[in-house]
């Protein structure tokens, strides 16, 4: 049995490096000081992709990226692993989005896609640390969802068990397909890029890209088809106008500041309700939390 | 998270070498087989970006899983379970990694599933790979095992075996015994032909590095009688047959992850692999010479690894108020490190280039006859890779050592405690100069080449190439230990007594290896600025090097010799 899967991977900026030119003087990420990752946990979803593939013969892995043109990178990236396409969403009216209307957009996408058994995606990506896009999509589409994913157990063409990593300790679930499983950055790390399949994509490359190439790359991508990562804009996936990019994004960025830790403080409370009850209402006050 | 190529410039310096133009044109037939492989390049700058980027994936690989790895491997170690090797885990890790980045089999041509790479790039790699752990290196690098293979086996034991070598089965190369280590001519293990065609071996192997590897070349002695190298052959052991079982795995001083093992044969089922007779005297000889190559990539790797811990210990640790690498003792001593370190890698890739040329010609000369130059030219690269490769060896192998033990020295009573990885390194360093051929053999390939002038005539080859104006005094200095070079073998051959050739073959040869190191770094300096200091810092030390071998020819007298002779 085969199956179409779609990977959603996201370009982020790699906080995991941050220097001290990571932010900029208002407050927003320097995306030119930070190199541009694929996101962790987004690799952890394409490694569980590929075993399905790996197994079951006659499996696509198409990746679904929503972002600037250069997104194109993370498909390449993926190829050079096992995937076998990749679509770019982009379009200018789509920046600014947040997880609401990124996930309207992606759904938009995901329709316009076709047949598909499987939604594969990280957890969370490493710039927003949100975890809502995964299962607003699975919302969206109507489809049943399995979030923290540590490992795909079994597929067949009518259900999915998979295991979750939570706070506590595992739990399997079963669920019909299709449906969305994001997976977490303790599931199986992703295999290497492949030096055969490195060679084979490496002029793989996006609409916007494919009219900046020499003539003779341009007639390669021509001759090969699966070096074409086509790009759809929000107009081809039919996506409303006002659920998109900033108009369709109730989050509102109040403001951004750096904070350094400079001290450490602790205090202990005793283990009661009372002595608890106090330290939340505090947290509240100074707005910690809430 | 680090990356072995990418942090290392010196790297991308060497294999971008104007002479790739011509191996790459040459091995990939003018880029014919686009026509058939979706991987395969179109062109030129197709193939050097090819490279570029897989090193990078091997870079990558190396500079976090295997690097990481290394200790764990170390301390861990293979063990023998039920007659065969189980890997240390970080072993395993290691090759599952490799062999699912497709790294295995890269020398092999696309249609027996390789990637059909130059040597030098898979030389490169074999550097990369050794700087991140050197016991891994040999596992990994035993796959150009599938170049005797291809080179000699018949069409339909390559299609049979290459391809599984590609997909990442290991090899070994089965060939010393207890009493036949530097001397193969005394192998034993006995083959007996079937009537089937097949063959049986009986008998132990001892040393074999990977010993339970998936396929095996094994040497072994097909006529009955005989006692010398013209009585043995070369076969190909299938371990799906069985037959072959580990008795045991030596325990080493270093490169621990990389099981030694000694072989019992059992009727084990193998077949002829290639001619009769030609097991050792030829086939081995060709097979040895890519190992060597492998060893001295082995080598610049683990010098590479040396410079960087002395150098990142020495900035670190302070003394008397500042850091040590600001002391005269303690720079310079990092300065000749990073010289001998550049300068075995120079003379690294110009060997596997002279390697890559003539190999690729004897290649296309099973498809089609070469014209009068192009046989002209693979007998001139093939000699040079001949005169080079144990020149290579054995000097790299030796500076790797002395970086090495530098590296333990600049770290003072830290680097003697099993804290710091230089402890690993200067082990693992101790067997290059020692495998594949001792640095004493590594002599006796060379010195012909002294006798017969092939160095000579290479010397005065680089000698008439350009070099930068300021870069003019070196070339002098060069030339003036070139004429110290000649008058000391001319002293040595007007004696006309061998043990005489014998007592100073290395003095000549390291002289030898000492004026090629040098003008390698002048055209390396001259492409290259970054490296005009190790170019001054090596001719320095070349020069000294050269007149304390010239002074000590020069005042010796063959009679002399019996002052060392054992009584």
């Amino acid at each position: 049995m085969s199956y179409n899967i779609i990977v959603l991977a996201k370009q982020v900026p790699d906080t995991r490096n941050v220097g001290k030119d990571a932010m900029k003087e208002d407050g927003t990420i320097n995306r030119a000081a930070l190199p541009a990752i694929f996101n962790p946990e987004d690799l952890n979803a394409l490694e569980q992709a590929l075993r399905i593939k790996d197994a079951n013969p006659g499996t696509t892995v198409t990746i679904l990226t929503m972002g600037l043109p250069r997104a194109a990178e993370v498909i390449r990236e993926a190829m050079y692993r096992g995937a076998d396409a990749g679509i770019v969403l982009t379009d200018r009216v789509l920046g600014g989005a947040d997880t609401l209307a990124t996930s309207y957009s992606l759904a938009r996408a995901v329709n316009k896609f076709g047949k598909y058994d499987l939604i594969l995606g990280g957890r969370q990506a490493i710039d927003g640390d949100t975890a809502q896009v995964g299962p607003q999509i699975a919302e969206k589409l109507g489809l049943p969802q399995i979030t923290y994913a540590e490992e795909i157990l079994d597929i067949t063409p009518e259900n999915i068990t998979v295991k979750r990593r939570l706070e506590n300790g595992v739990e399997t679930l079963r669920s019909p397909l299709p449906c969305v499983v994001t997976v977490n950055g303790s599931a199986a790390e992703c295999r290497p890029r492949n030096a055969m399949r490195l060679q084979k994509y490496k002029y793989a490359a996006s609409t916007s890209e494919k009219a900046k190439l020499s003539e003779d790359r341009q007639a390669l991508l021509e001759k090969r088809e699966y070096l074409n990562i086509p790009e759809w804009s929000a107009a081809y996936v039919e996506a409303d106008p006002e659920q998109i990019g900033l108009p369709g994004s109730p989050t509102k960025v109040k403001a951004i500041e750096n904070v350094v830790f400079t001290a450490k403080e602790s205090r202990c409370i005793e283990n009661n309700d009372q002595q608890i009850e106090d330290l939340i209402r505090e947290l509240i006050a100074n707005h910690t939390i809430g | 998270m680090a990356n072995f190529y990418t942090d290392n410039p010196d790297l991308k310096h060497h294999l971008t070498h104007p002479l790739m133009q011509k191996i790459v044109a040459l091995k990939e037939r003018d880029f014919t087989d686009a026509e058939k492989y979706d991987y395969a390049p179109l062109d030129f700058e197709d193939a050097m970006d090819s490279y570029d980027k897989v090193l990078e994936v091997v870079g990558e690989i190396c500079g976090t899983t295997i690097a990481d790895n290394a200790e764990d491997v170390d301390h861990q170690g293979p063990k023998v379970v039920d007659g065969h090797v189980e890997y240390a885990d970080g072993t395993k890790q290691n090759l599952e990694l490799c062999r699912k980045a497709g790294l295995m089999g890269m020398s092999m041509p696309r249609r027996l599933g390789g990637l059909n790479f130059p040597i030098t790039p898979y030389i490169m790699a074999a550097d990369i790979v050794s700087r991140a752990d050197t016991g891994f290196e040999n596992l990994w690098g035993l796959q150009d095992c599938a170049e005797t293979i291809y080179e000699f086996a018949s069409d339909e034991q390559k299609d049979r075996f290459i391809p599984r070598v590609c997909q990442g089965e290991t090899m070994s190369m089965d060939l010393t015994e207890p009493d036949a280590g530097s001397d193969l001519q005394s192998v034993m293990l006995k083959a007996t032909e079937q009537p089937d065609g097949t063959w049986r071996l009986n008998g132990v192997k001892r040393f074999i590095t990977n010993g339970d590897s998936d396929i095996h070349l094994v040497l072994a002695r097909s006529e009955e009688g005989t006692r010398d190298g013209r009585g043995l052959s070369m076969f190909i052991y299938d371990k799906r047959d069985g037959g072959v079982t580990v008795r045991r795995i030596e325990n080493k001083m270093g490169i621990k992850g990389s099981p030694t093992c000694e072989l019992v044969y059992k009727n084990a089922k193998a077949e002829l692999c290639g001619s009769r007779r030609l097991g050792l005297i030829k086939y081995v000889m060709a097979l040895m010479n890519g190992a060597r190559l492998g060893i001295a990539a082995q080598s610049v790797g683990v010098s590479e690894r040396a410079y960087r811990e002395a150098l990142a210990y020495a900035k670190d640790r302070k003394q008397f108020g500042k850091a040590i690498i600001e002391f005269p003792a303690v720079y310079e001593m990092l300065a000749v490190m990073k010289a001998k370190l550049d300068a075995s890698r120079a003379l690294l890739y110009e060997t596997s280039r002279f390697v890559d040329i003539y190999k690729i010609y004897e290649d296309i000369a099973k498809e089609r006859s070469l014209t009068p130059e192009e046989r002209k030219e693979m007998k001139q690269y093939s000699k040079l890779a001949d005169a080079c490769t144990p020149l290579v060896k054995g000097l790299g192998s030796e500076y790797c050592n002395q970086n090495a033990y530098d590296c333990i020295q600049i770290h003072g009573g830290s680097g003697f405690m099993k804290d710091y990885a230089c402890e690993r390194v200067y082990r693992d360093a101790r067997i290059t100069s020692i495998y594949e051929g001792t640095t004493q053999l590594q002599v006796v390939a060379a010195i012909r080449h002294v006798t017969t002038g092939t160095y000579l005539s290479l010397i005065r080859d680089y000698e008439s190439r350009e070099v930068t104006e300021a870069l003019k005094p070196l070339r002098e200095s060069l030339i003036a230990m070139t004429a110290k070079y000649e008058t000391a073998v001319n002293t040595v051959l007007e004696a006309k007594d061998q043990s005489m050739t014998d007592f100073m073959a290395r003095r000549m040869v390291e002289m030898a290896g000492n004026i090629i190191m040098g003008y390698l770094l002048l055209q390396d300096a001259t492409r290259n600025a970054e490296f005009t200091k190790s170019a001054e810092v090596y001719c320095k030390m070349a020069e000294a090097e050269v007149a304390k071998h010239s002074d000590f020819i020069a005042n010796f007298t063959p009679s002399q010799i019996d002052a060392y002779k054992p009584a």
